[in-house]
C-alpha cells in the first residue's frame, strides 16, 4: 500500500442510538489534496477524530500511513499533523516560540528545530515579528503559520479541520497556495470545510450528508454527474433535491 | 410605557427561562440561612466548666450540685485560686467558669443578696451564650426554690463576663449579616453580569441602534432584579423569625424600606460595573473580589469593626453593607426607628446617588 | 438615502477607514465588498449611529448620523455581524419585543415581513437558539423589518451561513427591495457581489472602486487567461517564475494568469511550461470576475503605497 496514504473501510461510529458516522469507505493517495466537505452537523468531524486516532471506531476499519487507527494511535498520531481553527497557536507566545513549542512536543531534535524554524520565519516573512505575540498579528498571517506548525515535523498527512473558518476570500486564496505548495511536495492534505467553493481546490472531494458519504470524486465529475457548474449546486442537489426546484 | 413594560417581560424571561440559576438565587438564602442556623445553635450536651467554690458552704455545694445534676454540664476542674481561671480557659478545657465569691451563703443569709461570676469562652460566641443562658436559668430556679421558703426573698446577683469576644456576636446577628450578602449577591452581581451578557451577545449593540433610551433599558434590566431580591429578603426574614425565633423588634415597615434602599444601592454598584467591565467574567471578578469579600470581612457580620487596625476601619466605611448591618440589626434587635438609625440611611442614599451618577456618566449611547 | 462624506476613523495608531466618499441612491441594493478587517464594519457602525467618525460626516435619510442619532435610530434597522437576538426567548417573543421598542406590533407590519416570516412562523414557540443558521437569519430579517424602516444596514449577514441559506437569504433581499426600501449590506464573498445593483470594494480601509458589477468588471484593463495542466500543484510556483507573469492567482482548480505584454506569447509560455514538465497544457481566454478585480485593484494600492 504504498500510494494510499488513508484507507478507510466502512467506517461507523455510533454514540448511543445515534449514528454520526455510517460505513463510510475512501482512500486517498500520498500528495493528494482530498477535501471531505459536509454541512455543520453532517459528521465530518466525528470521521476526522477516528482517523486522528481521538475517537475508537464502532465497526470498520481504517489505517492512516499504514496503521491501524483503532489498534496503533499512537503511531499514528506520530506520522498526522493537525490544524484546528479553534486550537491551534498560544496566542500570548510570539511565532517561534509557538514553533519549538510544537516541534519539541514531536520529539525533534534541538538543532533541527533551530536550523528549520529559522528557515521558516524567513519563508513566512516574519523574522522582524519574532518578538510579537501571536495575537498581535493578522489573522492571515497566523492561519498560514498555523498550517506551518502543523507541517513542521514533516507528517506524511496533515489533518485540516475547517482550516478556513472565519478567514475573508482574500487570505483564504493565499492560504490555499500554501497548501498547494505542500501538497506538491508529497504530503497528503485531508481538509474538512463547509465552504463548497473551496472544493475546487481539492484534486478530490467527498461530500457527507447524515453520516453518509453521498459523493466522491473529483469536483469536475461531480459537477459533470449532477450537471451543474458549480460544487455549491452539487451540495444543494445533494442536501434539498427540492430546492432547486423553487429557485 | 408600552415599550418599557415589554422590556421587563423580557428580562422576567430570561431569569424564568435559566431555572438554574433561578433555583441557585432562590434556594441559596435558604440553605445558607439553615447552614448558619443549625451550626450556631447545635444542642448543647456535656459542656465542660470548671467552678471555683470561695465560699464551700450549704447553699454553693447544693447550688452546684443542681448544675451539675443535668446533662448540659460536666466538671473538668474544680479550681481552687483565681489564678488558675486563665489557664484552664487558654488550654481550651472548659467553655465556662463559675465562681462563688467568699462567704456566698453566709452573704445569702444574712443579706439576702450574694454573688456568682460566670465567665463564658466567647470565641465560640454562641455557644457561650447558650451556656451562660442555661447557667443563669439553673441559677435562677434555686433562687426561686429558695424564695419559697422564705419570707425575706433571695436575690443572686449574676455577673457574666465573656472572654476573647468583648462585642458578644449572638445568634440572631447571623441574619442582618446573611441578608446583606445575600442581596448584595442577588443584586450587584446578577445585575452586572446580565448587564454585560448583552454586550458579550451583541445584543446590547442592536439595543443601541433603536430607539430606546439607555437608561430605559437599564431601569427595566433592573426591576427583576429588584423584586427577586426583595423576595429573597422575606424569605430570610420568614425563616429566621419561624425556625430560628430572630426577633424583629421594630417597625416592620421600615426594615422593608431600609431593605429596598440597600438593593437599590448595590443594584447601582452593579450597574457602575457593568459599565466598568465588558466582559461577564470580568463583571463576575469584579463583584465577587469587589463586593463580596468586603461585605464578608470588612462589614462587621464575621470579624467587629472595632477589632480592626485603624486602616482597615476606615476602609470598612466604604462597604455599604456596614452601614445597612448596623441598620438592620439596630431595627430587628434593638428596635429602635428612624431616629437612631437616619445617619446610616443618608449615608446609603449617598452611595446610591453617587453610583447612579457614575453610572450615567460613563454609559454612552454609542459603542467604545 | 446615505450620504457618505470624507469619513475617517483610526483605532490608535491603526486607520480603520480613510477618506470614504459613497452615495447610496433610494431603493437599491448596495454591497460593500472587502476582507476582514477592511473596515466594513467601521463604516457601517458609524452609519448606524454607533460609532463616531474622526473626520468627515455621513447623512442617512437626511439625517446627520452625529447630531440628530436620537431621531435617525426610529427610522432605519440594523443586523449586526453576529446573531444577536435573544437566544432564549422564543421566535414570536423576539419579533414582539422589537416590535414594542419601535412601538409598533407585529399585525401593523405583517405584510413586510410575510415571506420571510412565514416560513418560520411554525416554529415560533421554539426559543431562537435552537434554530437552524438558516431559520435565524430569517428571524434576524423579520426584527430589522418589523418598524419598517426605511433602509437597513446589513452586516455579513451571509458569513459562515450553507450555501442553500445563502441564495435563499439574496432572495429575501430582493423582495424587499420590492417594498422600497434601500438595503446597504456588507459582504466578504466577491462571488455576491452580481446580487448588487452597485457596489463598493473596500481594502485596508480604502475604497478601491465605487459601481455596478458589470461597470467594475469591464474596467479590468488586462487579458487574463486560465491555465490547467496536468502538474496542479507545482504549477502556481512555475507560473510566478515565469519571466512575463504580471499576476498569477490560484482559482481552484485553475490558475488564473496575466501577462507583461500586452499579447500573450502562448507559444513560448506553453514551451515554459513543457520545460518544467507539464503536459495536457491549456490556456483560455476568460471573462474577468469580481475577485480578479479585487485583486488587480490590491495590486495597485500597494504600488502606489510603494510609489
Amino acid at each position: 500500500m504504498p500510494d494510499n496514504s488513508i484507507v478507510v473501510d466502512r467506517l461507523s461510529k455510533k454514540f448511543g442510538e445515534f449514528t454520526a458516522v455510517n460505513e463510510i469507505s475512501f482512500e486517498t493517495k500520498k500528495g493528494e489534496i482530498f477535501g471531505f466537505l459536509g454541512a455543520n452537523g453532517a459528521g465530518k468531524s466525528t470521521a476526522m477524530k477516528m482517523l486522528c486516532g481521538l475517537l475508537t471506531p464502532t465497526s470498520g476499519k481504517a489505517t492512516v500511513a499504514g496503521y491501524d487507527i483503532a489498534s496503533q494511535s499512537e503511531r499514528v498520531k506520530r506520522r498526522i499533523g493537525y490544524m484546528s481553527q479553534k486550537f491551534s497557536l498560544y496566542q500570548d507566545l510570539t511565532a517561534i516560540e509557538n514553533i519549538r513549542f510544537y516541534a519539541g512536543i514531536y520529539g525533534m531534535a534541538d538543532k533541527d528545530i533551530k536550523q528549520q524554524s529559522d528557515r521558516l520565519m524567513q519563508r513566512l516573512n516574519l523574522v522582524d515579528y519574532a518578538n510579537v505575540k501571536i495575537e498581535a498579528l493578522p489573522l492571515g498571517w497566523k492561519q498560514k503559520l498555523a498550517f506551518s506548525v502543523a507541517v513542521f515535523h514533516r507528517p506524511e498527512i496533515v489533518f485540516l479541520d475547517e482550516p478556513t473558518g472565519g478567514v475573508d476570500p482574500v487570505t483564504r486564496r493565499d492560504f490555499w497556495e500554501m497548501i498547494t505548495q505542500t501538497a506538491a511536495e508529497g504530503t497528503t492534505i485531508f481538509v474538512t470545510t463547509h465552504y463548497m467553493d473551496e472544493a475546487e481546490y481539492c484534486d478530490r472531494i467527498s461530500i457527507m450528508v447524515d453520516g453518509k458519504i453521498e459523493a466522491l470524486g473529483t469536483p469536475e465529475q461531480l459537477k459533470t454527474n449532477f450537471a451543474v457548474s458549480t460544487i455549491d449546486e452539487v451540495f444543494i442537489c445533494l442536501a434539498r433535491p427540492d430546492a432547486n426546484k423553487t429557485n | 410605557m408600552k415599550k418599557f413594560r415589554a422590556f421587563v417581560k423580557k428580562e422576567f424571561y430570561h431569569i424564568t427561562r435559566d431555572w438554574r440559576t433561578l433555583i441557585i438565587l432562590l434556594g441559596m438564602p435558604i440553605i445558607q440561612i439553615m447552614l448558619f442556623g443549625f451550626a450556631i445553635t447545635n444542642e448543647i450536651k456535656d459542656a465542660k466548666i470548671a467552678i471555683l467554690d470561695l465560699a464551700r458552704d450549704e447553699h454553693s455545694t447544693v447550688l452546684i450540685d443542681k448544675i451539675l445534676a443535668n446533662d448540659y454540664f460536666k466538671l473538668e476542674a474544680y479550681l481552687t485560686h483565681s489564678r488558675e481561671i486563665e489557664p484552664v480557659f487558654r488550654k481550651g478545657k472548659v467553655k465556662e467558669v463559675i465562681i462563688f465569691e467568699p462567704g456566698f451563703g453566709a452573704r445569702l443569709e444574712k443579706e439576702h443578696s450574694a454573688n456568682i461570676q460566670i465567665i463564658a469562652d466567647a470565641s465560640d460566641p454562641n455557644t457561650a451564650t447558650m451556656l451562660l443562658n442555661y447557667t443563669q436559668a439553673i441559677i435562677g430556679n434555686y433562687q426561686a426554690e429558695q424564695n419559697e421558703l422564705q419570707h425575706l426573698p433571695f436575690s443572686i446577683g449574676i455577673h457574666s463576663e465573656m472572654f476573647y469576644n468583648n462585642e458578644l456576636k449572638g445568634v440572631y446577628l447571623f441574619v442582618p449579616g446573611l441578608i446583606a450578602i445575600i442581596l448584595m449577591l442577588v443584586s450587584a452581581m446578577m445585575t452586572s453580569i446580565s448587564i454585560t451578557k448583552e454586550k458579550e451577545l451583541g445584543t446590547m449593540e442592536i439595543l443601541l441602534a433603536t430607539p430606546m433610551k439607555p437608561a430605559v433599558i437599564i431601569i427595566a434590566k433592573v426591576i427583576p432584579y429588584l423584586i427577586l431580591s426583595f423576595i429573597n429578603a422575606v424569605i430570610i426574614l420568614l425563616l429566621g423569625f419561624f425556625v430560628f425565633h430572630v426577633p424583629v423588634h421594630g417597625s416592620l415597615l421600615l426594615l422593608l424600606l431600609e431593605m429596598i434602599l440597600f438593593i437599590l444601592t448595590v443594584l447601582s454598584l452593579g450597574i457602575f460595573i457593568s459599565t466598568a467591565t465588558s466582559s461577564q467574567q470580568v463583571a463576575l471578578m469584579a463583584s465577587l473580589m469587589g463586593l463580596m469579600l468586603p461585605t464578608i470581612l470588612l462589614s462587621g457580620f464575621l470579624f467587629p469593626v472595632e477589632n480592626m487596625p485603624l486602616p482597615l476601619q476606615l476602609i470598612s466605611n466604604m462597604v455599604p453593607a456596614k452601614w445597612f448591618i448596623i441598620i438592620i440589626k439596630g431595627i430587628m434587635l434593638k428596635g429602635v426607628g428612624l431616629a437612631i438609625v437616619w445617619k446610616e440611611t443618608l449615608i446609603l442614599v449617598g452611595f446610591m446617588a453617587f453610583f447612579i451618577l457614575l453610572s450615567v456618566k460613563k454609559f454612552k449611547p454609542r459603542l467604545a | 438615502m446615505i450620504s457618505i462624506r470624507g469619513i475617517g476613523k483610526s483605532y490608535g495608531k491603526i486607520q480603520a477607514l480613510k477618506d470614504i466618499n459613497i452615495e447610496v441612491n433610494a431603493g437599491e441594493i448596495f454591497g460593500l465588498i472587502g476582507p476582514d478587517g477592511a473596515g466594513k464594519t467601521t463604516l457601517i457602525r458609524i452609519l448606524t449611529t454607533l460609532l463616531l467618525p474622526d473626520t468627515g460626516s455621513a447623512q442617512v435619510m437626511n439625517l446627520d448620523v452625529v447630531k440628530d442619532f436620537k431621531l435617525l435610530r426610529r427610522d432605519f434597522g440594523y443586523m449586526p455581524g453576529r446573531f444577536s437576538l435573544y437566544e432564549d426567548l422564543t421566535v414570536e417573543e423576539n419579533l414582539e419585543l422589537f416590535a414594542s421598542i419601535f412601538g409598533t406590533t407585529i399585525s401593523e407590519n405583517y405584510h413586510l415581513i410575510e415571506d420571510i416570516y412565514k416560513q418560520i412562523e411554525p416554529f415560533k414557540t421554539r426559543s431562537a437558539g435552537k434554530l437552524s443558521g438558516g431559520m435565524k437569519q430569517k428571524l434576524a430579517l423579520s426584527c430589522v423589518m418589523i418598524h419598517k424602516p426605511g433602509v437597513i444596514f446589513l452586516d455579513e449577514p451571509t458569513t459562515g451561513v450553507d450555501p442553500v441559506s445563502r441564495r435563499e437569504f439574496w432572495q429575501m433581499l430582493h423582495k424587499l427591495k420590492q417594498h422600497g426600501i434601500t438595503i446597504f449590506v456588507t459582504t466578504p464573498y466577491m462571488d455576491e457581489a452580481s446580487q448588487c445593483d452597485r457596489i463598493a470594494l473596500i481594502q485596508n480601509g480604502q475604497l478601491m472602486s465605487i459601481d455596478t458589477p458589470n461597470a467594475i468588471v469591464e474596467q479590468y484593463k488586462d487579458d487574463l487567461y486560465a491555465i490547467i495542466t496536468d502538474k496542479r500543484h507545482g504549477l502556481l510556483q512555475d507560473l510566478r517564475r515565469y519571466e512575463s507573469a504580471k499576476s498569477v492567482f490560484l482559482f481552484g482548480s485553475h490558475i488564473h494568469y496575466t501577462d507583461k505584454q500586452t499579447q500573450l506569447d502562448k507559444p513560448a509560455l506553453n514551451t515554459y511550461l513543457q520545460a518544467h514538465g507539464h503536459s495536457q497544457i491549456e490556456i483560455r481566454k476568460i471573462p474577468p470576475v469580481i475577485e480578479d478585480c479585487f485583486l488587480a485593484l490590491m495590486g495597485d494600492l500597494k504600488e502606489d503605497a510603494h510609489a
